[in-house]
């Protein structure tokens, strides 16, 4: 297989505006789209703007939009694509815009500041932690995420209604509240935070409607939906709807507590 | 400075708007997807539709819903007086006879609240009525939008009960199967083609129930170690094996309910003689 | 000038991977005021390539493990060049940090027991790595992140302000460290995002940008690898210790072009991998050199006994250190039995059941399936070495992480030289960036506190120099002809008129160049034409030129970071010409034994003039001096943790007699 020349639309611009350009670029064997994003920067338009790191597909850097869909440009091989096929790449569209394949993606660092951090058990001190495997196997999977923030872009909450960002953490940091919920040595309880009913009332829970687009796009394959926003809206339901479950801790609690 | 994690200086206007909103990159079209991907909600919504009207028409029907010893999925149990008489059959005369209207009415509100409430189908008529979203990535026709926070949808929360309806509900569908294998004048011990349609039914209903995600939290994924139940989390594993195929067993158990149904329905209405094995 | 923004700090990390997040955390747990600076986004930083685990000897696996053994493993990885001190503390402290990152919510694989688990690698004598499947520094580099975070909630309830005492000033580039006199006053800076010029004033500034992997064309190493510690330091008056001692990583990734030098981790061998070449053979036995005759084994019988009765059997060959193996797949691959694309098969397929090599090595697995088309519990990977990480740095004091000559200058992680010696251990580098990271932290706040009533000044001819010197590449077609700016001393580039350079371009060139003759097989004729090559690259990137404007334009950045580069590949090629032996990381064909009179030298590097600016200096000598200087000797407990038999292979006559 040799080189060709594929087409590709691109969009340039900034928060005043901007649109798709359109470039003809070589594409040799093996190549994914971020090479060829390189190629556009080395010919031909040296000052395009785009976010990248390690090309391996590890540190979620380099997210953008391929053909409408939510992809990390270095894991997205050419391959994929016809050959007459025009590529379309543009930014994250649920984030604010600064330059050309580069969003503000600040959302997701404030709101990683409002999920409380890992409250470590009291009376447990280092090297004295003894978790077993099938405790942490759970947590482990959420804590696979690279933060390319593909499922923050995906989700509609978001997307689509601006609005809903002040009260939706959005399914990364849903999936980090379940996280912690699930740390077999997470002491949040002890010191009153009681994250199943946080989940709800503060991260916004409830806006999630359970369509698995954060699923669909995780590049590391986590299910998130059935694994942590599932798990924790179920959680909630202990906390709040459920009568047996109430009725059970109840009986149990005068009973020895456990 | 740098990349905005610094909290906006003043609270933000409230703004609107989606893909389009004034401060994303300026893209007029709501999507860039140029794969089929119309086709996976146009289908389910295709599937679901014919179920609907299959189901509607047939709950309300009021005939043809018994063919002894088989009684149709839909009208099981059968609660009211003017259920036809089923013997050792599960009709127990709780509705008296100011009851109207065809008893699958009673009874079906239970499994129906147990799918309209089921995680599967919540993604899938909220993709494929509702267009919240239609597909990922593409834009969603609504102007507002909160979710399951509020009244009505904030009742999806009742999955919980509406799953131990359905064990219920299971268990007297098991008892129907049993009751399969009688004959025509129930006497024990006896087999036809409408005894392995029941008994695929049941299997793909139970497969259902238990993949639900409610049950997965219930017998295991409430836990926090899973080490201090090692029963609940053999349980647990099992489940979630199950849960992982939770999409495909609400299609199959859809479709098998409705076979059930159309199989009893065919054999009482003398269009179809239920053959007999022994 | 324009005015450019200001602000105070106490202690400024420049570099958020592992290394400057634990300093950061160290400095405000003791109370600083700390600004953590890095080019990428929070927690993208390079240390979540790390796949393998932490070093520290905990004894989880086998209670015979103990710092004295880890210890004797890193000197004997480092071939006894490390600075030992470095090495002592590092063996000592590592299972007290590896302890404290599950405090702060980590998350490891575990033992049966419930303890943390650790694993084989290459070098080490029992298991040794803490690890999360194979990303374990994805898990490192978020649970500093979190913790991180943890602060900045702590100072949120305090003040209401999250970043009141810790904030990470995301996507900036540092291009100068600024100085009040010799002591250090500040660093300056640009946003990425907004090409904004900014300052920050602080006593004590901790570097900790990672390596220089970028300088080479085939490397595991992200863009962010271009030097900028080593460079800041240079212009600092800061001294770089043996940069010639460069790791090639045996296991890097060959084909398909586009991703060649992608690391395929250690742990691959580690779990039981082995190399093949053409022929089918497993040639690592081939290629055990006399200092390790004794603890590898002979056959493939033993070596394979060896995964399940460490004890009894000696571990295969290749668990050699990464420079032995890396030599060993070049010359198999010169020899012709090489791979169809130019490297050596590596092959688990044959060894572990495939749902073992999907749950142990999740991202090999995925990683060769997106990239490559290739399913590894089916077929063999292709392999070859690939630049990875630099065991030279800035000169740093053992206990403190001060940079020499520079008070209020710490270094710590990659960019920092001496803990490893001629060649690092696999898994050294997470413990290295945790033990060293908290103690540059540690001592940076120390320092800035003790001098909170007389903070040092910036005046502000430094900044408009720095800020001339950034915008350079913007005028870089104007400035044949004019006599460019006043403020920097410019060397005109002969006659005017010619068009400005390409960045990227000349990136490519200077890849190619250490790629080619200063890479893992080095000789002399090749280092002296890379050192003319870097002279001609050196005057030409000075009319690098860009197009557009400051925003967010890669084609500047790259441009600045080229004046780094080339400064370190010439520390590089200038240490790796001086030093006539093979030794770690260094390997000379002419020069192919190791000399046990090198051993007791350092060789260090300072910029020829740096007060002129880069300019001023000739370009054809260069810019870099080189200086030998003798090492301390090694503290005789720690010696005596050797046989003597081993002992005479490194260290020279009269050392042993000491």
């Amino acid at each position: 297989m040799s080189g060709y020349q594929a087409r590709f639309k691109v969009w340039r611009g900034d928060v005043d505006g901007g649109g798709l350009e359109d470039f003809q670029v070589e594409v040799n064997d093996g190549e994914v789209v971020l090479d060829i994003i390189h190629r556009l920067q080395a010919t031909q338009v040296p000052d395009l703007a785009v976010r990248w790191n390690c090309k391996a597909g590890k540190c979620g850097s380099c997210s953008a939009e391929i053909n409408g869909r939510p992809r990390l440009m270095c894991m997205t091989r050419m391959s994929v694509f016809d050959r007459a096929e025009t590529v379309t790449v543009t930014p994250l569209r649920a984030f604010p815009v600064i330059r050309d394949l580069v969003t503000d993606v600040g959302f997701n660092y404030r709101k990683a500041r409002e999920i409380p951090a890992f409250v470590p058990p009291a009376g447990l001190g280092p090297g004295e932690y003894r978790m077993m495997q099938e405790d942490v196997d759970r947590p482990q999977e959420f804590r696979k995420c690279i933060e390319c923030f593909l499922c923050q872009d995906t989700c509609h909450v978001v997307r689509d209604h601006e609005e809903n960002k002040t009260a939706f953490a959005g399914p990364r940091f849903l999936m980090r509240v379940a996280e912690l919920d699930m740390h077999p040595l997470d002491a949040a309880a002890d010191t009153g935070l009681d994250r199943e009913r946080t989940a709800q009332e503060v991260h916004g829970l409830g806006y999630c409607n359970i369509t698995k687009c954060c699923t669909e796009v995780c590049p590391e394959g986590i299910k998130i939906t059935d694994n942590a926003l599932i798990p924790l809206k179920e959680r909630a339901v202990d906390r709040k709807y459920d009568p047996l479950v109430w009725l059970g801790a109840k009986i149990r609690r005068r009973g020895a507590g456990g | 400075m740098a990349t905005g994690t610094e909290p906006p200086a003043t609270e933000p206007p409230q703004a609107r708007g989606g893909v389009r909103g004034a401060t994303r990159a300026a893209i007029a079209a709501p999507h860039l997807r140029t794969d089929r991907w119309w086709l996976a909600p146009a289908a389910t919504a295709a599937g679901l539709l014919a179920f609907v009207v299959y189901s509607t028409w047939r709950a309300f029907a009021d005939t043809d819903y018994y063919a002894a010893p088989y009684v149709s999925p839909f009208y099981s149990p059968c609660l009211a007086e003017r259920c036809r008489p089923m013997h050792a059959g599960p009709n127990w005369e709780l509705f008296g006879g100011w009851w109207g209207i065809s008893p699958a009415i009673i009874i079906l509100l239970f499994p129906l609240g147990f799918r309209l409430t089921c995680y599967y189908y919540r993604k899938a008529y909220y993709r494929s009525f509702w267009a919240s979203p239609p597909a990922c990535a593409v834009a969603e026709p609504h102007r507002t939008y909160t979710g399951e926070t509020r009244f009505p949808l904030v009742l999806q929360n009742l999955h919980r009960y509406f799953f131990y309806a359905a064990l219920v509900v299971a268990g007297i569908l098991t008892y129907d199967t049993a009751l399969a294998f009688r004959d025509e004048h129930y006497a024990w011990g006896h087999m036809g083609l409408g005894t392995l349609v029941f008994l695929l039914n049941i299997v793909l209903i139970w497969a259902y129930t238990l993949s639900c995600h409610s049950c997965r939290h219930i017998v295991g994924g409430k836990l926090k170690h899973f080490s201090r139940h090692p029963v609940r989390y053999r349980m647990w594993q099992v489940v979630s094996r199950l849960n992982a195929r939770h999409m495909l067993l609400a299609w199959a158990s859809l479709v098998s309910v409705a076979l059930a149904d159309l199989y009893v329905w065919l054999v009482a209405s003398g269009a179809f003689d239920d053959p007999r094995f022994f | 000038m324009s005015v450019v923004d200001r602000q105070e700090w106490d202690v400024v990390v420049v570099g958020a991977g592992g290394a400057g997040l634990r300093a950061a955390i160290e400095a405000r747990e003791r109370g600083c005021r700390t600004a953590v600076v890095c080019k990428s986004l929070f927690g993208k930083a390079h240390t979540v390539m790390a796949e393998g685990g932490i070093a520290a000897a905990m004894g989880n696996a086998n209670e015979h493990d103990s710092w004295q053994v880890h210890f004797r493993d890193t000197l004997r990885g480092g071939k006894f060049l490390n600075q030992w001190r470095m090495a002592e503390l590092h063996a000592r402290e590592a299972p007290d940090r590896v302890w404290e990152l599950e405090t702060w919510g980590a998350l490891f694989d575990r033992t049966e027991d419930g303890r943390i688990s650790q694993r084989n690698f290459g070098g080490h004598e029992y298991p040794r790595l803490a690890h999360v499947g194979d990303r374990t520094g994805l898990e490192l580099i978020r649970t500093l992140q979190q913790k991180v975070v943890a602060l900045q909630q702590e100072d949120f309830r305090e003040t209401g302000d999250h970043e009141a005492r810790l904030k990470v000033f995301q996507e900036c580039t540092v291009t100068r460290v600024l100085k009040d006199g010799d002591r250090v006053g500040g660093v300056f800076g640009y946003e990425r995002e907004s090409g904004r010029f900014f300052v920050l004033e602080a006593p004590a500034v901790v570097i900790a940008t990672g390596g220089i992997g970028k300088s080479f064309k085939v490397t595991s190493n992200s863009w962010e690898y271009t030097g900028d510690g080593h460079a800041l330091a240079l212009l600092a008056g800061a001294p770089l210790l043996n940069m010639e001692f460069v790791q090639f990583h045996p296991t890097g990734m060959v084909w398909p072009p586009s991703v060649k030098g992608i690391l395929v981790t250690e742990s691959v061998r580690g779990d039981g991998g082995v190399l093949r070449n053409s022929e089918g053979e497993r040639f690592m036995f081939r290629y055990v050199p006399d200092v390790f005759k004794e603890k590898y084994a002979e056959t493939e019988e033993e070596a394979d006994r060896w995964y399940d009765d460490p004890d009894r059997n000696r571990r295969p060959p290749e668990l050699l250190p990464r420079d032995e193996v890396a030599r060993a797949i070049n010359a198999e691959v010169k020899a012709g039995r090489g791979s169809p694309h130019g490297g050596v098969f590596l092959d688990v397929s044959t060894r572990m059941p495939a749902e073992v090599i999907k749950r142990r090595l999740p991202s090999m697995y995925h990683q060769f399936k997106e990239l490559a088309d290739v399913d590894i519990t089916a077929e063999a990977m292709e392999v070859g070495p690939t630049c990875h990480y630099v065991m030279g740095g800035i000169a740093v004091d053992s206990d403190s992480a001060a940079a020499r000559g520079v008070p209020g200058l710490y270094a710590a992680g990659e960019v920092a030289g001496g803990m490893h010696g001629s060649n690092r251990l696999g898994g050294n580098s997470l413990s290295d960036l945790l033990v060293f990271g908290r103690r540059a932290g540690r001592h940076a706040a120390e320092y800035a506190a003790a001098l909170a009533a007389a903070r040092p000044r910036v005046d502000d001819v430094q900044v408009d120099a720095a800020a001339a010197e950034a915008l350079r590449p913007f005028s870089a077609e104007a400035e044949a002809g004019t006599d460019g700016d006043a403020e920097v001393a410019v060397a005109h580039d002969g006659p005017g008129g010619r068009p400005p350079e390409n960045p990227y371009t000349l990136h490519q060139e200077l890849q190619q160049t250490m790629n080619d003759l200063v890479g893992i097989i080095r000789r002399e004729g090749e280092m002296r034409q890379a050192l003319e090559k870097l002279a001609e690259l050196r005057v030409r990137a000075r009319r690098a030129g860009v197009e557009g404007h400051r925003q967010f334009n890669p084609g500047w950045h790259l441009a600045l970071d080229l004046r780094n580069m080339l400064l370190v590949s010439e520390c590089v090629a200038r240490a790796a010409l001086e030093r006539t032996e093979s030794r770690g990381g260094h390997t000379r064909e002419d020069c192919p034994s190791m000399d046990r009179a090198w051993r007791r030298i350092n060789l260090l590097c300072t910029l020829t003039d740096p007060t002129g600016g880069l300019a001023a200096a000739d370009p054809v000598s260069g810019r870099i001096h080189l200086a030998r200087e003798t090492t301390e000797p090694v503290r005789p407990d720690l010696l005596a943790l050797f046989d003597k038999e081993e002992l005479v292979k490194y260290l020279a006559e009269e050392e042993l007699y000491e």
